[in-house]
């Protein structure tokens, strides 16, 4: 049976799990008032991982700070699974971030709690019956790879564990949303890696949308499905990864996307082409590599690779090659415009010489 | 011949030193249970925490820097009917008690919300966006994290009241700052005054000693 828009929050928009309407972010400080976001309206969809990127005071932790209300919105209203947050009361609130787990860049663990204790103290905050806390700590641990460990203080974990145990923190009420303020910021690349992948997991098989702080783009190349950019407050871009990753709008969208895709020519190497230089991007690389032969058997020009690289998003083969034509102005032209039609993005990077 | 003497005055000497333990384990106590939870009032209240009562805050908080700002010998004094009320007597141990009790509280109080402060706010945050009661929160995350600073503080609080038993003395509480100042001061018997001074040197070094070992035991950072 179907029933239609009896439940709010349900309804046309079915399956939004955070709506966030109009919010603003208002600090008053002696010095006047800061800004920390400035009318953000945005749709994150249930099971969706949502990247969030920009620069230190973007307004990124203001921002997730207040889905679960840690930070009072100044103006606008927060919608997690259709429950408007900020005219719920005090007993309410702390019912509805049961279901909103939160990670942070530096854990916050209880440090004179063991790691069982440190778990079982979320779930003691839903009135769990005792019993089951035990067992259902011991499921916990074992989900985020640390069984061995539950005796143990924080003090004696590694970055990576400690994460661990935050996000085992974070699982223990089967939210149906986590938050992570730069959950991998203080980790090094390889420990960064593997909480990626157990935020994936969690991601896959618990069903649990996601919202993710970062100022790295590798991560939300990782495991990102959509990304907002933001900037003095706003979110100044924000689209599906691939399509933000291979057509970035905005200044700053293409500034932090060269972290990942960037790559700079030598000097010498270009001074010493006589040839036009071609930036050709492509979804797909071995699609790419079959349009660059058809280019040259079909049109009199020379190609002459410089660069290339390919990068997944989202395990969908991102191709960018740099190469070299040389021919008649008017058959690179040509090329040129074929490639155009052909690809997703083609950029002369500098005229035959 | 001072050892003699000091045989002598054993029996009084031991007295003065239960007496003293007496006074300040009382004071202890009651510093602890009274000033344990106003120290966490003066914490959970203030601005931008989850109890924030501004007003709570400000009368507590005065009320405790009323009762810090009057030197303790003028507190003895000014507290002699309030003790006569509660205790029956003004002279003895279990008046000084009074005064000392008084003294302790709100210095006691100060070093709970010291403690208190050091906790880093994101973990107090963690547990708030764990949805944790405030209760919750006190007894779980504030308290536990605090306890090796709490320790350290009953530390430094037993061991003022220590030197504050001792000037209880002057209006006859007992105890061994009292009998300093009766053989010391009145008789000028030196011997029974740096008797009591390595008394409670002693005293005082092994409660150190022991509240450090104890602060460190529970310490897990
Ligand atoms: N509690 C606060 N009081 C006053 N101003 C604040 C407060 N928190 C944040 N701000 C200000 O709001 C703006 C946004 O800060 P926010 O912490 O959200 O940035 P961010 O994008 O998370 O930066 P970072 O990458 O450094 O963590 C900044 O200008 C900051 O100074
Ligand atoms: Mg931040």
């Amino acid at each position: 049976m179907i029933v239609k828009g009896h439940v709010e929050g349900l309804g046309e928009r079915g399956d939004a799990m955070i709506r966030v309407e109009n919010l603003v972010k208002e600090y008053k400080t002696k010095k006047g008032i800061i800004i920390g976001v400035d009318h953000v309206n945005v749709t994150i969809e249930k099971g969706e991982v949502f990247g969030i990127v920009g620069y230190s005071g973007a307004g990124k932790s203001s921002f997730i700070r207040c889905l679960n209300l840690l930070e009072t919105p100044s103006n606008g209203e927060i919608y997690i699974d259709g429950v408007g947050l900020t005219s719920l009361s005090k007993q309410e609130l702390r019912a509805a971030r049961l279901k909103i787990g939160m990670i942070f860049q530096h854990f916050y663990l209880i440090s004179a709690k063991t790691v069982a204790e440190n778990i079982a103290f979320a779930l003691k905050a839903a009135n769990h019956p005792r019993k089951e806390i035990n067992d259902r700590v011991h499921e916990l641990l074992e989900m985020v790879g640390l069984a061995d460990k539950a005796e143990v203080y924080p003090a004696q974990l590694s970055g990576g564990q400690k994460q661990r145990v935050g996000i085992a923190r974070a699982l223990a009420n089967n939210p149906s949303v986590l938050l992570c303020d730069e959950a991998t910021s203080a980790l090094d690349p390889s420990t960064t890696k593997s909480i990626l992948k157990l935020l994936k997991k969690i991601n896959k098989e618990l069903g649990i949308t996601i919202v993710l702080i970062t100022h790295e783009m590798e991560v939300v190349k990782e495991i990102c499905d959509r990304v907002a950019v933001m900037q003095d407050g706003k979110f100044v871009e924000e689209g599906p990864v691939y399509e933000v990753f291979a057509h970035p709008q905005e200044e700053l969208t293409k500034h932090f996307i060269s972290s990942v895709l960037q790559f700079d020519l030598p000097a010498a190497i270009v001074e010493h082409c006589a040839g036009t230089i071609v930036k050709i991007q492509f979804k797909g690389a071995v699609a790419g590599e079959g349009v660059i032969s058809d280019m040259l058997q079909q049109f009199n020009v020379k190609g002459n690779f410089l660069h290339g690289k390919i990068e997944y998003i989202q395990d969908i083969p991102l191709g960018i090659f740099i190469m070299e034509l040389q021919g008649s102005s008017s058959a690179v032209a040509d090329a040129i415009s074929y490639l155009e039609k052909r690809t997703e993005q083609v950029e002369v990077i500098r005229d035959a010489a | 011949m001072p050892l003699d003497h000091i045989v002598s005055i054993l029996p009084e000497l031991n007295k003065a030193f239960f007496e003293t333990l007496y006074m300040v384990g009382i004071s202890l106590t009651v510093s602890i249970i009274v000033g344990l939870p106003l120290g966490i009032l003066l914490f959970v209240t203030d601005r931008g925490l989850f109890l924030e009562q501004i007003l709570v805050k400000n009368v507590v908080g005065f009320i405790v820097n009323l009762v810090r700002s009057v030197p303790f010998i003028i507190l003895l004094v000014a507290l002699i009917p309030f003790t006569n009320w509660l205790v029956g007597t003004t002279i003895g141990p279990t008046a000084a008690s009074v005064a000392l009790s008084v003294a302790a509280i709100p210095f006691f109080a100060r070093v709970v919300e010291t403690s208190i402060r050091e906790i880093d706010k994101g973990v107090i945050e963690a547990a708030i966006a764990v949805g944790a009661t405030p209760w919750m929160i006190i007894r779980e995350v504030l308290l536990p994290e605090a306890r090796p600073g709490i320790i350290q503080g009953a530390t430094l609080t037993l061991i003022s009241l220590i030197a504050y038993s001792a000037m209880a003395g002057i209006v006859g509480g007992g105890g061994v700052g009292d009998l300093a100042i009766r053989y010391g001061y009145y008789r000028y018997d030196n011997t029974i005054m740096f008797t009591t001074i390595i008394v409670l040197v002693l005293l005082v070094q092994v409660i150190q000693l022991a509240g450090d070992i104890f602060s460190k035991i529970v310490d897990k950072r």
